[in-house]
């Protein structure tokens, strides 16, 4: 646990008993001009989440079940289950999207967090220049993933690309088309990705390990054990907070890949994405809203399961409060 | 903790370095200096490689190819970048969109939070848990709806020239202000707990109203995670792509996070350009990591640490 959440969790422990402090902070006590203010301090914050953000996924899963062109809304016809039969079966890029999401996850989870654990334990250690090493992991965080699409779109060109150069194919027929070639872009477009990922990573877990006790390294080295033992069996289990937001962060990136492949090719030609396939549904030329929402709907079923992993994870605490 | 204890264990760990030894622990430490160098160089070559292509002339990558070294070195591309691709009209909407969102962000979410975190109520945690949710949720699944139910909000032509949310600045910052709201609130209802509730206790038995209480007592105490947050937003925001992208047809009026992809069109064949401008669109967000890097970076881990 970190300082700031010994901080952070205290005063909750304080108001767990019946102190005069709790009492006063039920609403029963206080004026109504004080109860209208904290009304609408929460409720228009809350209404604007409900309007922009909660309602609009009820009426997504609603619009799945429909047929329609976007135009009046009377032209809305009942679809049943029609948009997921045609999207489980005859649409042909549903199942590439749905394998390279998998594969984006599972190359986030395999290379780029691991990368970004092992950049964070190395420039925790007290090594020379380890500012200057974090901030060069740290510069591609800061920059739009639509951007780093362009960047690297500069980097892997066929003819043009530093990459081809570097390996001696510029120019020559081996010359590989890194974003154009349907075999190879995938694998292009995760490692764009990984270049931002592994660097946010290694600052969330650079934050994690200063939070760990010291003595806890201390104990472990007393009772005779060796670097990779207490950095796995000690220090990584006491970074529990950061280790589930880390995993969580992990899924959802890879759900909402959708900048990198748009901007590259709208996600077509072997860089199919649900996300880019929702997206190419609703403002292509035929809109086909019905389709579109079908797809959000997978998208969101699928990303309800680490959300509510998530929440439970942290609210179960201040539940039980 | 007795002093012979506490002689016994620094004893002990003086012990415990001496066996697990200095001597790997140096040459690992040449192996480790290496590997980050070979990774730091890796991380660094694309944006080099950028900024070379956009700092040399097109004639002499022509001439000489992109793989050379010949040929001047100047700042040509990027005044053409700026003029050719319209920089200073994007950097304008990026500026109109980002301040109100962020502004209206912090605003609310600093009253969501108040809310939640200073008062006991019933749907306390609930509000919460829906606010945290919202936030995670990928927003292609929102899209549809939203594009709607904009198109169908008809407002005065002297309003809107489209007579609908569509295509307005307005139609991009509620969605950034209602989808950042939720990251917001979780991470300042967790700061505004950590304050003393003797606090706003002393005021309300000396009368003050509850917004002075926010106002006037939480908010000043709670302006670290304000400006932790405040920068973390301002390069969100910027940086985002997809709204404007849904929203905004006008080519005129799109930020320059969503501008730069037309510009792929506009400069197809010139490397070089391209280049420039993508190297224009990160200057903003190198000046606001310079001067407030220590803000951006407890901003990203204040909402993990407190996971």
């Amino acid at each position: 646990m970190t300082e700031e959440q010994l901080a952070a969790s205290a005063p909750a422990a304080v108001r767990g008993r019946e102190t005069p402090a709790r009492r006063h902070g039920h609403l029963r006590q206080l004026t109504k001009r004080d109860v209208l203010t904290l009304s609408l301090m929460a409720g228009i914050p809350t209404l604007i989440q409900l309007c922009l953000v909660w309602l609009p996924t009820l009426f997504s899963i609603g619009l799945s079940f429909v047929r329609w062109n976007g135009l009046a809304f009377g032209d809305m016809r009942p679809a049943g289950l029609d948009n997921y039969r045609f999207v489980f079966t005859d649409y042909t890029p549903f199942w590439p999207a749905v394998t390279h999401n998998i594969l984006w996850l599972l190359f986030l989870g395999v290379i780029g967090t691991p990368l970004g654990l092992l950049l964070a334990v190395l420039l925790d250690s007290r090594i020379r220049f380890t500012r200057i090493y974090q901030s060069i992991f740290f510069t591609p965080v800061m920059l739009s993933l639509a951007l780093i699409g362009i960047i690297w779109q500069l980097f892997y060109s066929r003819d043009n690309g530093l990459l081809n150069f570097l390996l001696g194919t510029s120019g020559t027929p081996h010359a590989v088309d890194w974003l154009g070639d349907s075999s190879v872009n995938i694998w292009a477009a995760m490692i764009a990705a990984t270049w931002r990922h592994a660097g946010y990573v290694m600052i969330l877990y650079l934050a994690g390990l200063k939070g760990v006790d010291p003595t806890l390294r201390e104990a472990a080295a007393i009772d005779g054990a060796n670097g990779p033992q207490t950095f796995f069996r000690v220090v990584f289990p006491a970074m529990k907070p950061t280790n589930i937001i880390i995993v969580v962060i992990t899924i959802i990136e890879s759900l909402r890949a959708f900048d990198i492949v748009y901007v590259i090719n709208k996600g077509t030609n072997g860089l199919e994405l649900l996300s880019a396939l929702v997206i190419q549904n609703l403002v292509g030329e035929g809109q086909v809203i019905g389709v579109g929402s079908a797809l959000a709907v997978v998208l969101l079923v699928i990303s309800l399961v680490p959300i509510v992993f998530y929440l439970t994870r942290t609210f179960r605490s201040q539940e039980d409060e | 903790m007795t002093v012979t204890e506490t002689a016994a264990m620094q004893l002990g760990r003086a012990e415990a370095l001496r066996l697990t030894g200095r001597r790997p622990h140096r040459k690992g430490r040449w192996g480790t200096l290496l590997f980050l160098t070979v990774m730091a160089l890796a991380w660094l070559l694309p944006l080099l490689w950028t900024l070379y292509t956009s700092l040399r002339p097109k004639s002499a990558t022509d001439k000489y190819g992109y793989f050379s070294i010949h040929g001047p070195i100047n700042f040509q591309n990027f005044a053409d970048a700026w003029n050719q691709g319209g920089f200073a009209r994007y950097f304008g909407n990026s500026l109109i969109i980002t301040v109100p969102s962020v502004v209206l962000t912090l605003f609310f979410a600093s009253m969501m939070a108040f809310a939640v975190s200073r008062f006991r109520w019933r749907f306390n945690v609930t509000l919460l848990i829906m606010f945290t949710a919202g936030n995670l949720l990928p927003p292609q699944v929102l899209a549809a709806p939203l594009f709607e139910l904009f198109k169908h909000i008809t407002l005065p032509y002297t309003v809107s020239d489209s007579g609908s949310l569509l295509n307005t600045y307005w139609s991009v910052i509620a969605v950034n202000t209602a989808f950042q709201i939720g990251f917001c609130t979780f991470v300042l209802s967790n700061f505004m707990k950590a304050i003393s509730p003797e606090l706003t206790e002393a005021a309300r038995v000396d009368g003050a109203s509850v917004w002075r209480q926010y106002w006037s007592i939480i908010m000043p105490l709670t302006r670290p995670a304000l400006a932790a947050l405040g920068t973390l937003e301002v390069i969100f925001i910027y940086n985002d792509f997809f709204w404007p992208l849904i929203f905004i047809q006008s080519g005129d009026r799109l930020p320059v996070t969503t501008a730069i992809n037309n510009l792929q069109g506009q400069f197809l064949s010139n490397y070089n350009l391209l280049a420039a401008g993508a190297t224009i669109t990160v200057i903003p967000t190198l000046v606001i990591y310079l001067v407030l890097q220590r803000q951006f970076v407890s901003g990203l881990t204040l909402g993990a640490s407190k996971g």
